[in-house]
Order: structure tokens, then C-alpha cells, then sequence
């Protein structure tokens, strides 16, 4: 079978763009959009399985298949246009190359996702991973105008545009991020950018974690409102207690009257960090939970985090635990078996808090599945959208799991 | 249609708040849209959530498209409904179910008044933040439809940035619920889909929606301009140094003069080419530190003049003029056609060179009022729609403006939605496989395609999409 694989793809691609994965499994490495939608059409041709894969450093490369797609070929930032703050790229684009150069313009993607500096960017959109800064600047979703998406059966589509604003047609990129590659394979990206901010200040501070919390809150009466407000569990930032990480970012008038009202406000002893040691303090922080097995997030309110906090702690372990005080959510990262992950999801559901698997071994994803739980009558229309996107099921993505 | 039918919506609903009499239906036949009208079979208010459902279960049972309309102050005919389809008005589901402090989040019917939830948040120091112009007479509802936006979505974002989780009616009369109270959902993000999909998906039944704090300080600055392409350019100098207003929102000499010979003036200097309204809010010290390099970039892109106002009055003021323009550009012509379209930011200066002649073309006078930050146009075009010719020659320029917009490298709407009036442009923006996806995700919804049919997707446009087992 693999053989025949091959064979095709290299007569496809030609010999360059096909090789075989750690596992024997033929792995297509396509350069373009079309050269996806070709392979995506022999996969359909000849009803091979296709496994999606960035770089392979964040969602294990390791779901059972006929043929690995990588986007790592698309690697071109195709425009960044600093007048109007938009930049496309390729899906494959490493996040810190792409860092460096929109910095040559004093320009950023105001996220700070987990994982390793180089992963893609199209796997940062696919599994909407944003880390602390998603307080101040939003979720995923917010930093992506539109892109150009593949299709099971090979088919192109381009939702949104290039533009900030935008509400022709619907809107199908919304499907896109998050949706894991269940609706297709993101081969290009237009994505919003900010101007680098002029200040930038990162204050932390050490106490037990329900003090941490209780501060939070009174910060946020105070209408304090840093651009990220992180609660780390002491195994992130390997200290001995948790840790409440705030980083101010805009005008230095601003930063500075932040930062006045946060010693003012926070009954905590603050320690301002240097630029030095903020950039290595948020590296290991977004990096702290590359080493573990597994990371699943859980869509908590700021009110609800103590209640949270608990619950993981009891049914998975403290472990690595991120939690943002002032907006919400909370990932951990550590190992557990499928039955602690559906157990915590049920908990989790019970208080209206949804739990997604956003990373681990094949296994585990196809046990528990990305998602899982369904609010009524949406588990169909989600059935019925990967019909429309995926018709054949040639991508292997868990979105459900199964119950055991 | 049936008498029957009328009768049993009458049932559901009494008797007086169903309307099919030609009378009753002319009020219904448009939206804030002069250029198109079309008269429904008939009309029918629900008074509860529980109606609705029966409502759209008669229907579905009976096959019969409907389209669902909130105040009717959309500008893309996108809630006109065919002599074959009920207009199912939503006005009355006007309940603010929940409003939560803590968490900052509102649970309301999709016939709240957008300016009325952020008046029910005031006492908590919070509010809902996008504004369109029609704030004070739209609804949520319509709101999320069309994911709106308004001044203020620079820095904030439109209605889709807001909306955490939606009850929906199905056209088939199931309810779903999408979303969470949080950012994360369960499963895909299916409340981004269906936010601005336009009344094709179903009906939102209940809105979840996130509220914001008021921000402590707030100082609107506003400036003059010798020319359009220097205010563009103060725009983007402002938004290179790192600074995201709350709003930035330009007004040409036509609008300025309109509104200033209207009972709305608000003391504009008519005599410059742009005048450029500039907000900033935050922190009293970020504010502070805002408006003074604002108002330098503003001054060092050849602003001739700057005001600035701190107190809530003399802001009221600067933005009274704003708010009101599209009224004020009203009263100098029979009818208004308020165009919406985006570009790229640094494209606005050609862009309006390029609508000032395609007015000219077609002996058309226009006027601009826009939101300058995000590139979002509103080119007003005053016409007299009892003019064929006129009315032909008004088609035939918003034609242009929108080639022009796409040629640019923008968006045929940025926050009114593609309704029936952007619905032939819409092969000009997406390719066939794009729209085909576009009409195979609607099935997914509405299978019989029943719900606001006709809008959106120009189904002659659409390569045919396969679909696997489970449809």
C-alpha cells in the first residue's frame, strides 16, 4: 500500500516534495495551495486516510493513516503590508519567523501561544491556541481575517478577505480556527497585526493561590485591565508558590498608570521585571508545558477559577497549570488516562465549563476526542459540517471520542 | 397564502399581531434600504419565545419560507421578504432575561433595542460595546445577523467580538444552543459561523453577550483637514505609533456642510475638506498620554485646526453631528442610499478620488461619512427615487464603488451586510467553490433553504458541492 503511495505522490509532487515520516508513513510535502488540493484529490482518488501536520511539534504527528500532509512546504510570508497593519502567510510559517520579520516593521501577531518558538503558524490557528495575551487582545479568532482552506475531497475555498472589517458571505474562517482540521487544511492565513507597543512591563507576585485570585478581582473593580493577568501553578514557573504574572503593554503614559494602580490596588509585594528577564520569564512560560504528554483547556470565567483550580487539581493534578485571573480560561498540561479526562469533562460540563483536549497522543485524541461533550442538537450540524468540508472522511481527526 | 395559515398564526399569536391586510403590509415592504421593497405574504409578531417556536413550527410543517426582521433598520434589504414568505417580526421578544455584573455578561432577546442593554448596564459601570448609528431604534437580534458594527468597533470589535453564546431556532423548529459563557465553545466555533449569516441559519432566540467596562477617562478630539488624503494620512500615522482609538470616524465637506445646515450642527468647520473625529478612553494617564501624541500626529499631518473635548457634553457635541449625519444627509433629497464597503487603510484617500468621479460620471452627488480607522466607506448617494433614470444611474454607480472597493483589495460590505442589495456583487468577491461552500454550510441549516431566502449567496454563482453520508 505505501508503496503505491509513493509512487503516486512522487509522480504528483515530484520526488523532492514526498519522503516517509519517522513511522514509515509517506509523508507529502506540498509548496503550494494547489499542490495540496492534488493531493488532497489522489488521497480521495484512492481513499487513503490523511493525517495533518504543521511542523509536528504540537499536536503529536502520530494518528494512524495511509499519508502525513505536512504543511511545513508552505513557508513564504507572502505579504505584510505595515500600512495597514495585515500580513498573509503561509500556513506553515514558523511562529518566530514570522515574529522576526514583522519586527523589521515594528509589527507583531499579538499572540503569545504555547508551545516551541517554531511551530506553525497555521497549527496555532487550526488548534486556536493563544496563551496569556489572549486577556487583552482576544482569542484566536480575532487575529484572522480570512484564509484559504483545502477540503477532503481538494477542493479550495477562500472565506473573508484582507480587510479589518468584513461581513460578505458567511463567515466559513470561524470554522476554521479551532476546528482542529476537521473542515480542512489551512494552507494560507491573512491575519491582523498591531503596532509594537511602546512600553511593555511584566510585574509578578508570589502568595498562595487564593490570595492571587482575591487580588485578581479587586484589580478588575479597580478597572485595571493589564494585557494579560496569568495565574501560574509553581511547577510553571518552578517556584515554590503560584505566581500572578501582569504585563501592561501600549503608550508609556498608560503603561506607567497601570502599573501605579496595580501597586496601589494589589495587596501583593510586586517585583518589576527588566526587559531581559520578562522576555525569558514569558519564554518559559509559554514553553513550560512542551514536555508533557498532554494540555487541554478549560473555558472558565474569572469567577469560577478557584472552583476550577480545585477540580483539576483533584482529578488530574496541579502539575502545570495556567489560568487567566482577569478574563478566564485555564490550560494544564501533564499526563493522565482517558477516564480522568472524561471524568473532568463531565465535572467541568455539570458547571458549564467546556473542556477541549487541544493536545496529546493519538491515543488519548481518539479516546476523548477534541471536543466530546455537545451542547443539545449541535453534535449533528457539526456531523453534518464535517460532511460538507471533509464528504469522503479522509481526515483523520478526533473530534468526539468515544464514550467507553 | 392561505387564509388558513393566517388563522392558525392568529391562534398562536391573537389575532392582532398578525397583519396581511395591503395597508398593514406597506410598512413592512422595505428596511432602511430606499432602493428595494418587497411586500410579504404576510406579517405576524410573536409576543413570547414559546410563540416563535410555534410559529416557525406551522411554517416548517406548511413549507413556507419566512424571514425574520427586527426593527427594520437595516441598510441591505436583508430582511425584505417575498410575496411567498411570512415576515416574522421580533420586536416584542424585547426582554433583558439576565444581566450578570460579575461575570460581565448579558442574556437577552433578540428584540432588545442595542442602546437600551448598555442604558441597563450603565448602573454597573458597564456597557455593550458595538454602536452602530441606528443604535437607538436597532435590535440585537438584527445586530447579530448582520454581524454589526459601528464608530466605536476600531478598538473593540464588532458584534461577533461580543457574542459568546446564541440560542438558535432552526428553520425545522429545533432549538440548538451554540457557544459558552466563555471564549471556549463546545466543539467548533459554531456561534463565528453563525454570527452575521444574515436570518439563513435560523433565529436566535437568546443572545449571550459579553459586556465591557466603562472606561474611566475618555477625550474626543477633532480635527480639519485641508484635504482627504492628508486626514488618511493622519489616520494611518496615528495607528503606526501603536495607538488604537476608541474611534476614528471621518466626515467629507458634503457631510460636514449637511450636517451643519441641519438642526444638528455641531459647530463642524465647514469650510475644511475633512474634519476627523479622533477618540481615546482608558486609564485618566493612557488617555492623557493618547491624546497629546494624537493631537501632535494630527497637527503633523497638516491638521489645520484641533479641538479637543473632555467633558460629556462638549463630547456629545462633537459626536452629535457624526451620529446624525446619515439624517442629515436625509433632508437634502428625497431618498438616501447609504453605501457600505471596505479598503485597505492605506487605500482610502484613492479610493475616494475614485467614488468623487464616479459621482461625477453619473451626475450623482455624494457625500462620505466613514469609519477612517478600518478603512470602512459610506458613501451616501442622495437621489430621488420617483427618478427611473436617476434611480438606474444611483445602480449603476454603486456598481462602480464596489469594483473599485474589490479592485482595491476590499470587502463589498463591512458591517450592513450583503442582503439583496450586494447580492450580484457577490461572485465579483468569492470564487464559485467559495460560495458553493458558502450554500452548502446554509443546508446544513436550513436544508429546504426557507429561512430569508434569495439573500447572500447567488445560487446561480455556486459550483455544486458533494456531500458525504449524513446529510
Amino acid at each position: 500500500m505505501s508503496g503505491d503511495v509513493l509512487d503516486r505522490l512522487r509522480a504528483l509532487l515530484g520526488p523532492a516534495a514526498v519522503s516517509r515520516d519517522p513511522d514509515g508513513i509517506p509523508r507529502a510535502v506540498p509548496d503550494s495551495t494547489e499542490a495540496v488540493a492534488a493531493t488532497l484529490r489522489l488521497a480521495d482518488e484512492c481513499g487513503w486516510r490523511v493525517r495533518l501536520e504543521g511542523h509536528g511539534s504540537w499536536v503529536p504527528p502520530d494518528a494512524s493513516a495511509d499519508l502525513a500532509l505536512t504543511t511545513r512546504g508552505l513557508d513564504r510570508i507572502v505579504t505584510v503590508h505595515p500600512a495597514d497593519l495585515v500580513a498573509t502567510v503561509e500556513a506553515g510559517v514558523p511562529m518566530d519567523v514570522l515574529r522576526r520579520r514583522l519586527a523589521d516593521d515594528r509589527m507583531w501577531l499579538a499572540l503569545d501561544p504555547p508551545g516551541r518558538p517554531d511551530r506553525s503558524v497555521g497549527s496555532i490557528v487550526a488548534t486556536a491556541t493563544a496563551g496569556a495575551l489572549r486577556a487583552g487582545f482576544g482569542p484566536v479568532r480575532d487575529h484572522v481575517l480570512g484564509c484559504t482552506a483545502v477540503t477532503g475531497d481538494g477542493r479550495i475555498i477562500r472565506p473573508g478577505g484582507t480587510v479589518v472589517k468584513n461581513v460578505a458571505g458567511y463567515d466559513l474562517t470561524k470554522l476554521q480556527v479551532g476546528g482542529f482540521g476537521a473542515f480542512g487544511v489551512l494552507t494560507t492565513l491573512h491575519l491582523r497585526l498591531r503596532a509594537l507597543p511602546a512600553a511593555d512591563v511584566t510585574l509578578l507576585a508570589r502568595a498562595p493561590r487564593d490570595h492571587l485570585t482575591s487580588v485578581a478581582r479587586d484589580l478588575a473593580d479597580a478597572g485595571v485591565q493589564p494585557q494579560a493577568l496569568e495565574l501560574l501553578s509553581p511547577a510553571v514557573s518552578a517556584e515554590s508558590e503560584w505566581i500572578m504574572a501582569a504585563r501592561c503593554m501600549g503608550s508609556p503614559a498608560g503603561v506607567a498608570g497601570d502599573l501605579a494602580r496595580i501597586l496601589d490596588t494589589a495587596d501583593l509585594a510586586w517585583n518589576e521585571l527588566d526587559a531581559e528577564r520578562a522576555h525569558a520569564f514569558w519564554h518559559l512560560v509559554t514553553h513550560a508545558g512542551h514536555g508533557a504528554a498532554m494540555t487541554v483547556r478549560l473555558g472558565v470565567l474569572a469567577p469560577g477559577l478557584d472552583e476550577l483550580l480545585d477540580l483539576v487539581s483533584q482529578h488530574l493534578d496541579e502539575g502545570l497549570l495556567w489560568a487567566g485571573a482577569s478574563q478566564g480560561g485555564m490550560r494544564w498540561a501533564g499526563d493522565a488516562a482517558p477516564d480522568q479526562v472524561r471524568t473532568l469533562r463531565r465535572l467541568a460540563a455539570e458547571r458549564e465549563v467546556p473542556l477541549t483536549l487541544e493536545r496529546a497522543p493519538w491515543a488519548m485524541r481518539q479516546a476523548v476526542g477534541h471536543f466530546g461533550a455537545y451542547r443539545e442538537g449541535v453534535g449533528p450540524l457539526v456531523a453534518q459540517l464535517r460532511d460538507v468540508f471533509d464528504p469522503t472522511g479522509r481526515f483523520v481527526v478526533a473530534m468526539d471520542g468515544v464514550e467507553p | 397564502m392561505s387564509a388558513a395559515l393566517a388563522a392558525e398564526l392568529g391562534r398562536i399569536v391573537g389575532p392582532r399581531w398578525v397583519r396581511f391586510q395591503p395597508a398593514e403590509l406597506a410598512a413592512y415592504e422595505a428596511d432602511g434600504l430606499p432602493t428595494h421593497a418587497s411586500r410579504p405574504a404576510l406579517v405576524v409578531l410573536p409576543g413570547s419565545r414559546h410563540e416563535l417556536i410555534e410559529i416557525i413550527r406551522v411554517l416548517h410543517l406548511a413549507s413556507v419560507p419566512f424571514v425574520a426582521r427586527g426593527a427594520g433598520t437595516g441598510l441591505s434589504g436583508g430582511a425584505l421578504a417575498g410575496s411567498d414568505a411570512v415576515l416574522v417580526v421580533l420586536t416584542r421578544l424585547n426582554r433583558i432575561l439576565h444581566l450578570d455584573p460579575v461575570r460581565r455578561r448579558a442574556v437577552v432577546e433578540p428584540g432588545v433595542v442595542n442602546a437600551r442593554l448598555s442604558d441597563a448596564a450603565l448602573p454597573h459601570g458597564l456597557y455593550y460595546a458595538p454602536d452602530p448609528s441606528s443604535q437607538s431604534a436597532c435590535t440585537l437580534g438584527g445586530n447579530v445577523a448582520e454581524n454589526a458594527g459601528g464608530p466605536h468597533c476600531l478598538k473593540y470589535g464588532v458584534t461577533t467580538n461580543h457574542v459568546v453564546a446564541l440560542e438558535v431556532l432552526l428553520p425545522n423548529a429545533e432549538l440548538v444552543r451554540l457557544g459558552s459563557g466563555s471564549s471556549e465553545s463546545w466543539g467548533p466555533d459554531l456561534v463565528g459561523l453563525f454570527v452575521g449569516s444574515e436570518g439563513m441559519f435560523g433565529i436566535a432566540t437568546e443572545i449571550t453577550l459579553r459586556l465591557e467596562p466603562l472606561p474611566a477617562a475618555v477625550r474626543t478630539l477633532l480635527a480639519a483637514f485641508p484635504s482627504i488624503r492628508a486626514a488618511s494620512e493622519a489616520v494611518s500615522g496615528i495607528i503606526a505609533a501603536g495607538i488604537v482609538p476608541a474611534a476614528m470616524e471621518m466626515m467629507d465637506q458634503a457631510c460636514v456642510r449637511a450636517v451643519e445646515a441641519s438642526i444638528y450642527a455641531a459647530g463642524y468647520p465647514a469650510d475644511a475638506a475633512a474634519v476627523l473625529l479622533v477618540e481615546v478612553d482608558g486609564t485618566p494617564e493612557a488617555v492623557r498620554g493618547e491624546a497629546d501624541l494624537v493631537e501632535a500626529l494630527l497637527k503633523r499631518h497638516r491638521a489645520t485646526e484641533v479641538r479637543t473635548a473632555t467633558t460629556s457634553a462638549e463630547r456629545a457635541r462633537l459626536w452629535q453631528g457624526r451620529k446624525k449625519a446619515f439624517g442629515a444627509m436625509g433632508r437634502i433629497s428625497p431618498d438616501l442610499a447609504v453605501q457600505d464597503a471596505v479598503v485597505p487603510r492605506s487605500a482610502l484617500p484613492d479610493i475616494l478620488d475614485r467614488v468623487a468621479a464616479i459621482a461625477a460620471h453619473y451626475r450623482l452627488s455624494v457625500a462620505n461619512v466613514f469609519h477612517a480607522g478600518d478603512g470602512n466607506l459610506h458613501p451616501n448617494i442622495s437621489f430621488d427615487g420617483r427618478d427611473p433614470d436617476m434611480v438606474a444611474r444611483v445602480h449603476a454607480a454603486n456598481h462602480d464603488i464596489m469594483h473599485a472597493c474589490l479592485a482595491a483589495g476590499g470587502s463589498i460590505t463591512g458591517e450592513h451586510g450583503v442582503g439583496s442589495d450586494k447580492l450580484a456583487y457577490m461572485p465579483d468577491a468569492f470564487d464559485a467553490e467559495t460560495l458553493g461552500a458558502m450554500r452548502a454550510v446554509r443546508q446544513v441549516f436550513d436544508p429546504t433553504a426557507r429561512a430569508n431566502p434569495g439573500k447572500v449567496i447567488p445560487y446561480h454563482a455556486c459550483r455544486e458541492w458533494r456531500r458525504g453520508g449524513t446529510a
